[in-house]
């Protein structure tokens, strides 16, 4: 393990940094993630969260600075090798496999834990069956932990957006991930819809799984969140629980500007 | 009703299904429409190829006809060279197509969309190109002559009834050789690519990895119908396997079904016997009908006749079976679009 490290980081980030042409879309970011906590990466549109999670699951390669995901460095990981050490996302806009259907788009969350290969594929072996069928058991319980069971058989682009974004997390909880990064999970969701989705998060950080979430519902940063942190033109300028966030100087004049008066 | 039982309504249409075929050669008689049969398995086992990279994985691959070429080149040459029988060349020539489906796959996995087909189509271009001028290797524009017909022990494939045997077992080991595949991991992760290569990549699947597995597996079928042409008509030349039989097999599949199995199969077997109705029309006129259909089921029947059997199908399920009424209402309707 590197100097720093305690046994308990799932995820470091050091001075990481992430220029576009001439654009510095992440500036030397530092961020550590304890193992079983909520973390809350919030900030202005434009400030470097999605970048951010993109760099942290192996999509961008970093200008500068590096990120360990279980004191192991991800840089020249294609992400697939990340996912089969445990790191799972979902998108901003659900990015789903929208002519299959719902059962079959959780399946192929498991992909990186499975190996059937071709020769056992087309002689039909018996290997292959039971790995189908064990695959096909964990999607239904994958689904009925989101509460998606009933719509198995739908197609993805059939079920309304709230619901495509449950179904992005069970394709990425079937294969019991350690950290699961989530962008923007209550984009484009109502009010009840969001409160379950506090439920939800809840119970999927009981079962182990560390929580690195992108979110603009402050309600929902406040209320599910151990820690928040705060970024603003790419640069860190805030981190601490959700209170002392709330009273934060620097965060609300960068969300409301540096004038900001109420008569 | 035996409709609700399902198993034996299944049973009985196989049982059907094999007797016409096992028949078809005694029904038709005519050995000209034999040998078109013959003809249109070959393209069906090449369109079943593309239905894997183009169809399930989504990637436009122009180049179907070369890996047929580059099939039945092996064929050929190992047979009049080496003497090689038909069953050796069976084994080999579609691995051989296979590899150099990987050759293309590989440094065209950051390419997509119409700078793949550019690629493909420079592909197809080059080994057409190799297939003309290397007259040592290649026989040039003579081609090569004196392919040997299939033995099998004291059977002689030579005729058109009796090839036909041979091509359609071939046909559907083929066909339920890609069923199993589209119904496994590996299917789901073509299917994964076609619809969002990122998302499929950040679920677990290797991309790159499947991308190029996708490449080999559509031009090992390539190479096996390539194989098949070569014994079938005694004879190869390089302009058989030019880009037109490409955009060929891509209308197949686009009119049968791009994804389905059976639709590659009734696409391509359609389209073999429009093109030899439409001979009077001579070769361009063909094509010219062929694109400006393709062009129009893709506009109104993106699914191609597969997709339309399956939503008239659905239809008369529901209209004559009430209990499935309930269901399809209880599903999600669509939202967007």
């Amino acid at each position: 393990m590197t100097p720093g490290t305690q046994a308990n980081t799932i995820l470091e980030i050091h001075r990481l940094t992430k220029q576009f042409g001439g654009l510095v879309a992440l500036d030397s970011v530092d961020l550590f993630l304890q193992t079983g906590e909520i973390r809350a990466l919030i900030g202005p549109n434009g400030s470097g969260k999605t970048t951010l999670l993109n760099l942290v699951s192996g999509v961008y390669t970093p200008t500068q600075g590096s990120v360990l995901f279980k004191g192991r460095s991800v840089a020249n990981k294609r992400p697939h090798l990340l996912v089969k050490e445990g790191m799972k996302r979902t998108f901003q806009s659900a990015r789903l496999f929208r002519d299959l259907t719902v059962l079959e788009n959780v399946m192929i969350g498991l992909h990186g834990q499975t190996k059937g290969g071709l020769a056992g594929i087309v002689l039909s072996l018996p290997g292959i069956k039971k790995e189908e069928g064990m695959i096909c058991d964990k999607a239904l319980e994958a689904l009925q932990f989101v509460g998606l069971h009933a719509q198995a058989k739908a197609l993805a682009k059939n079920l309304p957006y709230g619901q495509q974004r449950l179904l992005e997390i069970a394709r990425a909880l079937i294969s019991n991930p350690s950290l699961l990064l989530l962008d923007e999970p209550a984009a484009g969701m109502n009010p009840s819809e969001t409160s379950d989705l506090v439920r939800l998060l809840d119970r999927i950080r009981e079962r182990g799984t560390t929580i690195f979430l992108v979110e603009h519902d402050m309600n929902l940063v406040m209320e599910i969140s151990d820690f928040v942190t705060v970024l603003n033109f790419g640069r860190k300028i805030a981190e601490g629980s959700p209170t002392e966030i709330q009273n934060n100087e620097e965060v609300i004049q960068a969300y409301l500007g540096k004038k900001a008066r109420y008569a | 009703m035996s409709l609700k039982k399902g198993l034996p309504v299944k049973t009985l249409f196989y049982l059907t299904g094999a007797v016409v075929l096992a028949a078809l050669p005694i029904l038709i008689r005519s050995n000209y429409w034999i040998g078109t049969v013959n003809l249109a398995i070959i393209y069906s086992i090449a369109v079943l190829g593309l239905n894997i990279i183009l169809g399930l994985t989504g990637q436009l691959n122009i180049a179907q006809a070369a890996f047929w070429g580059i099939g039945a080149y092996t064929a050929a040459l190992l047979n009049t060279r080496l003497g090689w029988p038909f069953w050796a060349t069976f084994l080999v020539a579609p691995p051989t197509a296979a590899a150099f489906g990987v050759i293309l796959g590989f440094p065209t996995l950051r390419l997509s969309g119409r700078y793949l087909a550019m690629a493909t189509i420079g592909f197809g271009i080059i080994i057409n190109l190799i297939l003309h001028n290397w007259k040592e290797f290649t026989g040039g524009v003579d081609g090569i002559p004196g392919i040997a017909s299939p033995v099998l022990g004291p059977l002689r494939f030579s005729t058109n009834a009796s090839f036909y045997y041979l091509a359609i077992v071939c046909l559907i080991l083929a066909a339920l050789t890609q069923v199993r595949i589209k119904n496994s991991r590996m299917g789901r992760a073509f299917q994964a690519i076609k619809d969002n290569e990122l998302a499929a990549e950040l679920s677990g699947v290797d991309t790159f990895k499947y991308r190029v597995v996708a490449f080999a597996l559509c031009s090992a079928y390539g190479g096996l119908a390539g194989q098949l042409f070569a014994h079938r008509t005694k004879y190869v030349s390089a302009e058989t396997f030019f880009i037109d039989m490409s955009i060929l097999f891509i209308c197949m599949l686009m009119i049968g079904g791009a994804g389905s199995v059976a639709g590659s199969i009734v696409g391509a077997s359609l389209l073999t016997f429009i093109s030899v109705w439409l001979r009077f029309l001579q070769g361009l006129w063909a094509m010219a009908i062929f694109g400006l259909a393709s062009v129009v089921i893709m506009i109104f029947m993106p699914t191609g006749l597969a997709g339309l059997a399956k939503s008239v199908g659905a239809k008369m399920a529901v209209r004559f079976r009430p209990d499935l009424q309930k269901e399809r209402a209880e599903l999600p309707q669509e939202v967007s679009h």
